[in-house]
């Protein structure tokens, strides 16, 4: 089975992106699913299913959305596999911008858009710059010229990502994003392998549901502003 | 050059290599302009927590670092120049074999026709594609009669179509001369100021009504977005094909437009049912259920009709700037 982690900002596209992608697997002999992670609120479910596509939702709630997803991917790939799959993506929203969801040897996609601004590409850490193919949405609705200055943004921030625009309503691009995952390896278990980058550190009292404001109250992984 | 680059004391290298250092800044990491350390130390003296911090570790800052300076080299070396693609048939919906192969040069302009769902865009994606019998059409495209380097697939570099339609706007915030600035730093262009010039300039000659440069992107007129459009790609694309998907007929001069766009040696692509652009082109492409049905060159009797249809839009014209005057129209 084939693994691949789909992470971006929020509304930037990926379950279109995904949609069309896995649209264009069902063409083919084979079999694909997701495993969307989310925070408080998902309701793809229904847009999977009704294209057959087995899908496990995950809500973090009030965890770091990164850790939940590291914590549980293990068991995601072991689901997959008993799910007879011969592709798995995984789902993920960053929404601290210096999220980290990719893992070594495993193929790595962000997906963001046009419309994010120009200073977006420089503001988005790991997520975006370890991944190894970047895809670009909403190109249909904006000029020529911003979409080759973003592009060019989206390239210094990963100078070695492949970058594929792909249209999530149109579907346009999905059909070369599909010969792209095509090229991933096939993975077993995730047991002792490792994140690209490490992820958001935390543990602070905050962490720990401490509810009052003051230095006092914060103990732990504590980072002052220098004011 | 990037041994040479990773060598240079700070200051030395704000001075040779500005781009450089303010592409690393981009990260996060300050490059002060003087310390008197070379560039490859001060970054081998960053802790690991800072590194942490920002969100990149110092190897692939570095494979980054190199990654950039490659590619404003390739920028500014005379590459291979596009002179002309080949479409080489493949198949239609019902696996019909398209029996055709032929060549678009640069300076041409091709109408591309067929109803909604009929695969223009498809065509389009295989010639963006670079498509080499391993699209659902089994087309092959060549690039100056040989076959492509599949790397350039991925390359924002080297995306060889560019496209204009009427559904795009400019989303951004920022005037007008500041993007057409942006848009020429992200090529690497070496006079910069002096593009940005040349654009508004050539946009103002295309657009009904002219604008300045210190006007905000969003608040141009349909027209006058799509005439700066234009000349931003005639002058600062470096993709060789252009496809034009529909473009209005008010406020913008679409026959300079296109003639603009061949004096910049571009491959121009039409996609329209208006038969005053349609006409335009030197010939046109069919295409019917997912194929090439046939390909028509524009014949006199056509174009006689386009200067019959010329002459009526003139006066349509003519009666707009009129009301825009705030006169009465006269027939």
């Amino acid at each position: 089975m084939k693994l691949i982690t789909f992470a971006g900002p929020p509304s930037s596209g990926k379950t279109s992106v995904l949609l069309k992608l896995i649209n264009e697997i069902n063409h083919t002999s084979k079999k694909a699913g997701v495993i969307k992670f989310d925070c408080l609120y998902a309701n793809e479910a229904k847009e999977f299913e009704k294209i057959g596509v087995p899908v496990k939702i995950g809500l973090s709630g009030g965890i770091c959305p990164d850790h939940f997803f590291v914590s549980n991917i293990q068991e995601g790939i072991e689901w997959g596999i008993k799910q007879r799959l011969d592709f798995l993506f995984t789902e993920s929203a960053g929404l601290c911008n210096r999220c980290s969801p990719h893992i070594k040897d495993i193929l790595a996609v962000c997906v963001i858009d046009n419309l994010m601004g120009m200073e977006t590409p420089k503001k988005i850490g790991p997520m975006l710059r370890m991944a190894d193919i970047v895809v670009i949405t909403k190109s249909d609705i904006v000029s020529q010229a911003e979409r080759e200055v973003f592009a060019f943004r989206v390239m210094q921030a990963n100078i070695k990502a492949k970058l594929l625009f792909v249209n999530g309503i149109s579907g346009q691009g999905s059909n070369e994003l599909l010969s792209l995952v095509s090229e991933a390896i096939d993975t077993i278990t995730l047991d002792g392998s490792r994140l690209r980058f490490s992820m958001p550190a935390a543990l602070c009292s905050y962490c720990l549901g401490e509810t009052k404001v003051g230095s006092e109250y914060q103990v732990g992984n504590i980072k002052k502003i220098d004011f | 050059m990037f041994e040479e680059i990773k060598r240079k004391e700070l200051l030395l290298l704000w001075k040779d290599f500005p781009q450089v250092a303010k592409y690393i800044t981009n990260y996060g990491i300050n490059i002060p302009e003087s310390s008197g350390m070379s560039l490859e130390d001060y970054l081998n003296n960053i802790s690991e927590e800072t590194y942490e911090e920002i969100g990149i570790d110092r190897i692939s800052l570095l494979v980054n670092i190199e990654g950039f300076v490659e590619k404003s080299e390739a920028s500014t070396s005379v590459e291979d120049n596009i002179e002309s693609i080949t479409i080489i048939g493949g198949y239609d919906k019902s696996g019909n074999k398209e029996d055709i192969e032929f060549e678009l040069t640069v300076g041409s302009i091709t109408g591309i026709v067929g109803p909604t769902g009929s695969g223009k865009s498809r065509l389009l994606a295989d010639i963006e594609w670079m498509a080499d019998k391993d699209t659902p059409t089994g087309r092959q495209i060549l690039i100056n009669g040989k076959i492509a380097d599949k790397k350039s697939r991925f390359d924002p570099q080297k995306k060889l179509v560019a496209q204009l339609s009427q559904n795009m706007n400019f989303v951004m915030d920022a005037s007008v001369g500041e993007f057409i600035q942006m848009h020429a730093e992200s090529r690497f262009v070496t006079n910069a100021d002096k593009a940005v010039k040349e654009v508004i300039c050539n946009a103002n000659k295309l657009a009904g009504e002219s604008f300045s440069e210190s006007v905000p992107l969003t608040s141009l007129s349909g027209g006058q977005s799509r005439a700066l459009m234009i000349a931003d790609v005639a002058f600062l694309s470096s993709s060789p094909i252009i496809l034009i998907d529909e473009i209005e007929n008010a406020g913008i001069d679409r026959k300079m437009a296109l003639s603009l766009l061949v004096d910049k040696e571009k491959i121009v692509l039409i996609s329209t049912h208006d038969p005053m652009l349609a006409l335009l082109a030197d010939k046109r492409i069919v295409i019917r259920n997912g194929g090439i049905s046939q390909i028509i060159q524009t014949s006199k009797e056509e174009i006689s009709i386009l200067s019959k249809l010329e002459n009526l839009d003139n006066k349509v014209q003519s009666l707009r700037n009129q009301l825009r005057r705030g006169e009465k129209i006269k027939f």
